[in-house]
C-alpha cells in the first residue's frame, strides 16, 4: 500500500518543517517575536509528527511484501542555514511558507486515504494536523505582510 | 485634610448596595495659600492616572497653586488620590521647566529659537521623503497628550505622510486592553463603567493593584467592602497587596500564581465554569461563537494540574471559580499583572469569556473593566495615533479606508493600510536599523520605561536616526535627541479626555505656559504647516487651528462608529460632569453601559478586526470572518498556556517582575517634582520574599544587586508581600544602577504586541548590609 510512502513522507515533511522554523528562529533571534513565534510554531509539527509514529508502525507492518521505500526524491530539503538581513528575513519566511505547503497537501492527501479506508483515528489526525498547519501559515502570512514595505522600500 | 501620602485612601464613606456614592470634596493648595485668596477655580480632570477624576485648578497670580475635586462628577463623587492632589500642578513652576527649543550642535543640545527648531526638523524630514518615502517616519507619543492632539498627529501622519509607524508608549500599558475587547466582542471600549461597583455582588481583581494604581477607585471600592452587604472580593497578584488582603477580609479568595503563568490559571477557572454547570447555555447560543473549542481548550486544566503550574492551592481555586460561577453580578477588573505578562492578549480574553459564559455584561454590577493604565491611553486608541484607524476603523476593511479618506479629501492609497499598523517595539527596532531615520517623540521617557532600557538609550542617542523629542523637561530620553521641543502641559492648553470607563472631560487652560513652550496642538500645526501637507484639492490638509475645531473635526471622524462623539460638544462638557461616549442624538447625554441589548460590533462590515490567533498572533482574514458570520455576536476564544519565555535556571533561579508605586507616576517627570510624592517614595527598592531573603543571607534594608541576563540594579532589599521566588521591583525611577527595565526583556505579546515586563529571569545578591529604612 503506497500510503505508508505518504504517512512516511508526512512525518518527514513535518520534522522538516519544525526543524526549519527552529533555524530560521534561531538565525533571526534579534526579532524575539519570530525566535519565540517559530519555537510554537515548531512544536505544532512535532507533535503532528510524533501522533504519526504509531499509524506508520501501523501501516508499515501491514504492508504486503516487505518495507515500501519512499523514493528519497520525494523529500524537501529544510533550510539549514539562514540569510541575513530584512530582506534575507522575508525570504527565510517564504521559504517557511513553500515548506508549510507542502506539509499542508501532504496532509489533504493522506486525509483523502484515510477517508477511503474509513480509518477514524486517521481522519481525525489530519483534521487537526491540517488545522494547525493553517495557524503556522497564517502566521508566515502575517509576519510576511507586515515586514514587506519596510523591507523592500527603506531598508 | 490628613497628610493623604499617608492616609492614601482618605476618610471611609461606607454605604449600602445600590445606593450613590456619597460625595467626599478634596482639595489641596500650595503651602501659604489660602481659599480666599484663589482668584479662579478652572474647569479641569486629574491627568496623573487612567481614572480621570474631575477636578478645577486654583489659580492665583496667573500660577496653578492647586486643585479640588469636583462633587458633582461621576467618576469621584468630588475625591482626589496623593497624587492628583500633590501632584498636579507643582511642575509647572518648576525650575527647570523646558521653555526654550534646543538643537544638537557639535554634540551639545544649544537653545535656538522656534524657526531654527522646526527648520532643522523640516529639513531631516523633507530629505528623509524625497530619499526613501514615508516609512523613513516614525511618531511615538504618549498617554497623556489631549484627543485633539491625538487627532491632528493621526491625520498628518496618515493622510499627510501616509506611515503606518505610529505608536503610543500605550503599546506599554493598555495595548493588550484594547486587543482584548476587540478580540472579544469586535471593536475597543469599555462595556462597564465605574458604577457597576456601587451594584456589583463580587469584584475580581485580575493582576490589578487597584489600591496603588487609581486610589480615588479603590476607595469607591473600600466604601462597599466597609458598608452594608458587601461585595465579596478575589485577587490574583503574586504580591500580598492591600487588594489581596481585603480580598481575604471580605471572605474572598486571594490567587498568588507563579509570575508568567496566568492563562493556566484563566483556564482552570473556565474548565470550572462549564464543569459546574455555571454556564448559561441559552444567552451562550444566542450571542457568542466558539463555545465548543473554548470548552475543549480548557478541559485540560483541572484544578490539580493547574495548581502544578501556577503553584497555588487546587482548592483556592475550586473556592475563586464558585464564587465566581454563583455571585450574582461580577465586576472584573483586569491591569498589567495580565497586560505585562505572558500570554497577555489570551488571559484578558479569558477574563471577557468568563462574562460571556454568564451572561455577566451589559447591566449594573455585571461589568468588565479592562483598564488602562494612563490617563489619556483611550483617546490614542480612538484617534489613531498609536496605530489604530481613527474611530475604530480596520485597517483591513477597505471601505473604512475610504471613509477616512473622504473625510480627509486625499487619495486611499495615501493611508497606509496593508498590514497591522507597526508597534513600538517594531518603530524601535527600525529606528536600530535605521530604516526609520525622523523618529519623533512626545510626552514619553522611553530610555526609561522600555524593556532593556541600555538597548533604548543606545538607539536614540545613535547617529542612524534623527529624534525630535516634545516634552515639559529635559527627561532621560530628551538629553539624546537631536532635537528638543518645549510642550505646555496641562493646565496650560485647552483639550478632553477619555478616561478607562469612556468618561470624556475638557480640561480648560489655566494659565500661559513658561517662556516660549507651546501646546502640543500648535507644535504639530507647525509642523503641517512648514512642511505644506495639502488635501487633494490643494487645501491645507489640517483645517482647523483651535482646540474646539480639532475636537469638532474628530466629532465628524467619530460619527456613526461606537465611540462616536458626534453629540458631545465643549459646551455640554462644560457642565457638571464628565460624559461617556457614544454621545449621539439618540443618547444625548451619554451611554452609562456598553451591550445592555447583547449585541455586540463584531458584524464583518463593522468590527474593528477581524481577530487573531491567541497563541501566534496571526491575522483572521476578511474572508474567515465572514465565513463566521458573527452579526453581533461576541467571540470566545482560548488559548493553551505554553510556559514564559525566560524561564528560570540554575543561573537566574528567580522570576522578576516590575510594577507601580501608588507615589510617582510613570518615570516621575512630575511627580517627582511634587515634594510631598518625592518624600514619600524617594527611590529604587527591590521586593524579596521572606523565603528567599533568608536564604541568600538578606535583611531588610540591605543593598542587593538584582542580574538579568541583560543588566544590573542595586538598590535596598523590602522584606515582604511577593510570592517565594519572585522579585519585585518599581518601574518609576531613572539613572545610574537605578532602572527597573534595565533587566527586562524585549519580547511582546504576540497579538497585543505588549511588552512583558513582567516575566525575566534573575539573581539576587547581598551588596553590603544597610539599616532599616
Ligand atoms: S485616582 Fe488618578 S485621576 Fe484620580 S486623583 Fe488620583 S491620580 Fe488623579
Amino acid at each position: 500500500m503506497n500510503l505508508v510512502t505518504y504517512l512516511r513522507l508526512a512525518r518527514h515533511a513535518e520534522q522538516t518543517f519544525a526543524d526549519s522554523l527552529r533555524t530560521v528562529g534561531r538565525g533571526h533571534a534579534k526579532h524575539p517575536d519570530v525566535l519565540f513565534i517559530c519555537q510554537t510554531l515548531a512544536k505544532m509539527s512535532d507533535k503532528q509528527a510524533r501522533r504519526l509514529a504509531p499509524i506508520v508502525d501501523r501501516y508499515g507492518s501491514s504492508a504486503a511484501s516487505g518495507d515500501v521505500e519512499e523514493p528519497e526524491r520525494l523529500h524537501a530539503a529544510g533550510l539549514a542555514e539562514v540569510r541575513t538581513g530584512p530582506v534575507g528575513l522575508l525570504r527565510d519566511l517564504q521559504d517557511l511558507h513553500v515548506l508549510g505547503t507542502l506539509v499542508q497537501t501532504t496532509w489533504t492527501v493522506v486525509l483523502q486515504a484515510a477517508r477511503a479506508l474509513r480509518d477514524d483515528e486517521l481522519i481525525e489526525l489530519c483534521r487537526h494536523a491540517s488545522g494547525q498547519n493553517s495557524r503556522q501559515l497564517s502566521w508566515l502570512n502575517t509576519r510576511l505582510k507586515a515586514a514587506a514595505p519596510q523591507s523592500l522600500i527603506a531598508a | 485634610m490628613t497628610d493623604r501620602t499617608v492616609d492614601i485612601w482618605g476618610a471611609g464613606t461606607p454605604h449600602a448596595k445600590g445606593t450613590v456614592w456619597p460625595v467626599r470634596v478634596d482639595q489641596h493648595l500650595d503651602p501659604g495659600v489660602t481659599e480666599e485668596q484663589v482668584d479662579r477655580w478652572v474647569h479641569s480632570a486629574c491627568l496623573l492616572c487612567s481614572n480621570g477624576c474631575g477636578c478645577d485648578i486654583a489659580v492665583k497670580d496667573g500660577r496653578m497653586v492647586g486643585v479640588r475635586g469636583r462633587a458633582s462628577d461621576e467618576v469621584n463623587h468630588g475625591r482626589l488620590g496623593p497624587k492628583g492632589l500633590y501632584g498636579s500642578t507643582v511642575w509647572s513652576h518648576a525650575a527647570d521647566r523646558l521653555t526654550r527649543p534646543m538643537i544638537r550642535e557639535g554634540g551639545a543640545l544649544v537653545e535656538c529659537d522656534w524657526p531654527a527648531a522646526m527648520g532643522r526638523i523640516v529639513e531631516v524630514s523633507q530629505r528623509l521623503l524625497r530619499e526613501k518615502g514615508p516609512l523613513s517616519h516614525g511618531f511615538y507619543t504618549s498617554g497623556q497628550l489631549f484627543l485633539e492632539e491625538y487627532y491632528t498627529l493621526s491625520v498628518i501622519g496618515k493622510a499627510g505622510l501616509g506611515t503606518p509607524h505610529m505608536d503610543g508608549n500605550t503599546r506599554l500599558c493598555t495595548a493588550t486592553a484594547a486587543a482584548a475587547l476587540k478580540e472579544s466582542f469586535g471593536a475597543d471600549g469599555q462595556p462597564g463603567c465605574y458604577a457597576d461597583i456601587e451594584h456589583c455582588d463580587t469584584i475580581f481583581l485580575y493582576g490589578h493593584n487597584l489600591a496603588e494604581t487609581q486610589t480615588v477607585l479603590w476607595s469607591r471600592v473600600l466604601d462597599r467592602t466597609r458598608g452594608p452587604h458587601p461585595p465579596v472580593l478575589v485577587c490574583v497578584d503574586p504580591r500580598r497587596t492591600k487588594v489581596a488582603e481585603e480580598a481575604v477580609r471580605t471572605g474572598g479568595v486571594h490567587l498568588a500564581p507563579r509570575v508568567g503563568t496566568n492563562l493556566a490559571l484563566m483556564n482552570g477557572l473556565t474548565r470550572e465554569l462549564f464543569e459546574h454547570g455555571w454556564v448559561d447555555d441559552t444567552w451562550v447560543a444566542e450571542h457568542t461563537l466558539g463555545v465548543d473549542e473554548l470548552r475543549e481548550v480548557v478541559g485540560w486544566y483541572t484544578p490539580e494540574r493547574v495548581a502544578e503550574i501556577c503553584g497555588i492551592d487546587p482548592a483556592e481555586l475550586r473556592r475563586a471559580a464558585r464564587i465566581f460561577g454563583t455571585g450574582g453580578a461580577v465586576l472584573s477588573t483586569v491591569l498589567q499583572g495580565f497586560y505585562q505578562s505572558h500570554q497577555a492578549t489570551a488571559a484578558a480574553v479569558a477574563v471577557n469569556n468568563l462574562h460571556l459564559l454568564r451572561g455577566m455584561i451589559g447591566r449594573p454590577g455585571a461589568g468588565i473593566l479592562q483598564m488602562n493604565g494612563q490617563p489619556t491611553a483611550q483617546n490614542n486608541r480612538e484617534c489613531g495615533a498609536d496605530g489604530d484607524l481613527p474611530g475604530f476603523r480596520n485597517w483591513d476593511d477597505e471601505q473604512h479606508v475610504r471613509q477616512l479618506a473622504e473625510l480627509w479629501n486625499v487619495d486611499p492609497l495615501k493611508i497606509p493600510h496593508w498590514a497591522d499598523p507597526t508597534h513600538a517595539m517594531q518603530i524601535i527596532s527600525y529606528a536600530e536599523e535605521g530604516s526609520i531615520g525622523f523618529l519623533w517623540i512626545s510626552a514619553t521617557n522611553p530610555a526609561v520605561s522600555m524593556p532593556e532600557s541600555a538597548r533604548i538609550r543606545r538607539i536614540l542617542a545613535g547617529e542612524q536616526c534623527f529624534v525630535v523629542v516634545q516634552d515639559l523637561f529635559l527627561t532621560e530620553t530628551a538629553r539624546l535627541a537631536d532635537v528638543v521641543l518645549p510642550a505646555a502641559g496641562w493646565g496650560e492648553k485647552t483639550g478632553t479626555f477619555t478616561n478607562a470607563d469612556r468618561t470624556v472631560h475638557l480640561s480648560e487652560k489655566a494659565v500661559d505656559p513658561p517662556g516660549e513652550a507651546r501646546s502640543d496642538l500648535d507644535i504639530f500645526l507647525a509642523y503641517a504647516d512648514a512642511m505644506d501637507f495639502r488635501d487633494d484639492d490643494g487645501a491645507p490638509l489640517v483645517k482647523w487651528r483651535t482646540p474646539e475645531e480639532a475636537f469638532d473635526a474628530w466629532r465628524a471622524a467619530s460619527a456613526g462608529r461606537p465611540c462616536d462623539y458626534s453629540g458631545l460638544t465643549y459646551a455640554k462638557l462644560r457642565g457638571p460632569t464628565g460624559i461617556r461616549w457614544p454621545v449621539t442624538e439618540a443618547a444625548p447625554d451619554g451611554t452609562e453601559r456598553l451591550y445592555t441589548d447583547a449585541v455586540f460590533p463584531s458584524a464583518t462590515e463593522y468590527c474593528e478586526t477581524y481577530g487573531h490567533d491567541l497563541l501566534t498572533g496571526a491575522a483572521v482574514t476578511q474572508q474567515e470572518h465572514r465565513a463566521l458570520r458573527p452579526d453581533g455576536r461576541a467571540f470566545l476564544k482560548g488559548a493553551d498556556y505554553t510556559p514564559a519565555h525566560e524561564p528560570t535556571s540554575e543561573e537566574y533561579p528567580l522570576l522578576y517582575t516590575t510594577g507601580r508605586t501608588v507615589h510617582q507616576f510613570h518615570t516621575r517627570t512630575k511627580t517627582g517634582r511634587a515634594e510631598p510624592l518625592r518624600r514619600a517614595a524617594p527611590d529604587m527598592w527591590v521586593e524579596l520574599s521572606p523565603a528567599d531573603a533568608e536564604r541568600l543571607g538578606i535583611a531588610e534594608g540591605d543593598m542587593v544587586r538584582v542580574e538579568s541576563p541583560r543588566g544590573s540594579i542595586e538598590a535596598p532589599a523590602r522584606i515582604g508581600r511577593v510570592k517565594e521566588g519572585a522579585v519585585f521591583a518599581p518601574f518609576h525611577y531613572g539613572g545610574e544602577d537605578r532602572q527597573a527595565n534595565e533587566l527586562t526583556m524585549t519580547v511582546w505579546d504576540p497579538v497585543s504586541k505588549q511588552p512583558c515586563f513582567k516575566t525575566a529571569a534573575c539573581r539576587v545578591s547581598k551588596v553590603r548590609a544597610g539599616g532599616r529604612r
